[in-house]
């Protein structure tokens, strides 16, 4: 029987790490997810567990040292928010391109300029490129449920990637909420002892760890990392069968609500999209239109074919972005289903809203006018702006 | 009767408004509901406004907007009633409690022509008078608990004795005073 809890997002991931038991955690606090390496503190304190604590002097210290202890040979995380991620910037990179099944929590908080501790996706999209999987959450269940399934992931031979297990900050790490939490056991059944193949601690099998590589080598590597990212495709839908199996939550590439017949669509990542789904209620209980959402999770590797096959007959689609590219056209997420959707040879009408950056709010009623705003354009095929704001204060 | 019902504290940084938001939530998650409990973060400094929130409802809540209709509204320091509009969102059916040592009478005029249910609760008094010292959390609890009626007295004076009992395990001398505060809040609000 599951357990039944209530926690905030970072007591669950925190809870999470717990089960797994991993080698070794160096972390440096920062807003709003300091709470998941004190809470480990505390349990490693206590005894509960047996990780190896690194107290480092910056995040660029947490990430070098995680990387090493992955190297070395050991299950190895860390967890950071916001500046903390950009400060291990350089390191992201080196842990995708030496192939170290490294997972990051990360708390969603949006970069500074102007300062701000709040809830925005700014991080982890401005980390796209750098050859990490990345896997969203909408509420404290999912990130929960997603942080169990990040290491067999990340350490599958076909994958060999770190993953990055995204929530928003403040709204799930700091809110409370029910939760099933899977019992111990069979966490250690899904996770499993991790046995590295290759590892820098192996006597028998002298190797380097991230050497030089002349133009002769890099593009290859570049490649191979690139092969690794799409054969994460299957191996994230394996372990949701595994996990589904074991808990009876289905989880996939992105998650389809009230989409059988949704004529309205918006496309969404993370915490709003619950937001969105009181909204599709009311209207479908007080109006019978028919509107649906599809809640992106895994973002990269990007489900590109599936996406489009399940949006492209749609007659109105709105893809919120949490995040600026400063293009000055499309949000991240805006770039990537537009171009799923041309590569779809789809019809649909597509508009692109900026959301909730730096923390700023979404309600149920500013999803209702989306959704207004969506019928209104696969009626008259007209879009007087392309690229939106929700929630935006007028300049009067 | 709406399926959910929405509350909003405010308070003061330090003054613990988010630990009783999250208290409400481990209490009414113990008699069955689904909840939520979050605070609303700015900068965090001590004595600065802050805001909380509860969703406690029978059914799965997945809404994770901030509340501006709520039900009921806390006010845990009654100096914010001049610098913030409390009953905001507030509906006529809906109901306030304040926590101030004034009289009833020196509070309604800072409520901006609220027309609905309004509690004064001596929190300062009660806590004092149970605990020795002032620790508003649990009489504005208990208050919350009343007014709304979202679960009956005894079950929840019954789940905040095994949550002090857990809480306080190393300071048993505090349970007793901790559940007389509830008890006399309840009875000052009959």
């Amino acid at each position: 029987m599951a357990i039944r809890e209530r926690l905030s997002g970072n007591e669950a991931v925190a809870y999470a790490i717990k089960q797994i038991n991993p080698d070794v955690m160096p972390a440096f606090p920062i807003t709003p997810s300091t709470e998941i390496p004190q809470y480990v503190a505390n349990y490693i304190a206590n005894g509960e567990i047996d990780t190896e604590f690194i107290h480092v002097e910056s995040e660029h210290s947490a990430m070098s040292a995680t990387l090493g202890a992955s190297a070395a040979g050991a299950r190895a995380l860390t967890a950071t928010s916001s500046c903390g991620m950009a400060l291990m910037w350089e390191e992201l990179y080196v842990a995708a391109s030496d192939r170290l099944p490294i997972v990051l929590a990360l708390v969603n908080r949006a970069l500074t300029g102007p300062i701000n501790i709040n809830a925005d996706h700014s991080d982890s999209m401005g980390a796209r490129d750098s050859g990490w999987i990345q896997i969203y959450a909408e509420s404290n269940q999912e990130v929960y449920d997603n942080f169990l399934q990040a290491f067999p992931i990340a350490e599958d031979a076909r994958v060999h990637l770190p993953v990055m297990v995204c929530q928003d900050g403040f709204i799930t790490s700091h809110g409370v909420e029910n939760i099933l939490l899977v019992e111990d056991e069979k966490v250690k059944e899904l996770v499993g002892e991790y046995h590295p193949e290759h590892f820098l601690l192996n006597g028998k099998e002298p190797m380097a760890v991230g050497p030089y590589a002349v133009s002769n080598y890099y593009m290859e590597t570049k490649r191979a990392q690139r092969e690794a990212m799409k054969n994460a495709k299957e191996v994230i839908l394996e372990l949701a069968a595994r996990f589904e199996e074991m808990t009876g939550r289905h989880y996939g590439f992105f998650e389809e609500y009230r989409m059988e017949d949704a004529e309205y669509v918006i496309v969404i990542i993370g915490s709003a999209a619950g937001t969105c789904k009181a909204a599709i209620e009311k209207i479908r209980q007080t109006t019978g239109k028919k509107v649906g959402l599809c809640k992106i999770r895994v973002f990269r590797p990007f489900p590109e074919e599936e996406l489009a096959e399940v949006l492209k007959d749609r007659k109105a689609i709105a893809i919120m972005d949490r995040s600026e590219m400063f293009a000055a056209t499309s949000g991240p997420l805006g770039a990537e289903v537009r171009a799923a959707l041309q590569s779809a040879k789809s019809q649909a009408e597509v508009v692109n809203y900026f959301y909730g950056l730096g923390g700023r709010d979404i309600t149920v009623e500013d999803f209702e006018r989306v959704y207004e705003r969506l019928e209104q354009i696969a009626e008259t095929h007209v879009i007087e702006d392309m690229y939106d704001y929700i929630g935006l204060r007028s300049r009067d | 009767m709406k399926d959910t019902i929405e509350i909003r504290w405010h308070g003061r940084g330090g003054q613990g408004a988010k630990t009783a938001a999250l208290l409400l939530a481990d209490v009414a998650f113990k008699t069955g509901k689904y909840v939520q409990g979050f605070p609303e973060y700015g900068p965090e400094r001590m004595g600065a406004p802050i805001t909380a929130y509860n969703r406690l409802s029978d059914r799965p809540i997945t809404i994770h907007s901030n509340i501006y209709e709520p039900d009921l509204v806390a006010v845990v320091d009654d100096s914010l009633l001049e610098a913030i509009d409390v009953t905001h969102g507030l509906s006529p059916e809906g109901a306030i409690i304040v926590n101030s040592q004034k009289p009833k009478e020196e509070i309604l005029p800072h409520l901006r022509g609220f027309q609905g249910r309004v509690f004064v609760i001596d929190a300062r008094a009660i806590s004092v008078k149970a605990l020795g010292r002032y620790f508003p959390n649990s009489p504005m609890l208990a208050a919350v608990v009343a007014v709304s009626g979202v679960m009956e007295r005894d079950v929840f004076l019954q789940e905040m004795r095994a949550s002090y009992q857990h809480k306080f395990a190393k300071k048993p001398e505090v349970i007793d005073g901790n559940m007389k505060a509830l008890e006399l809040t309840f009875e000052a609000l009959r």
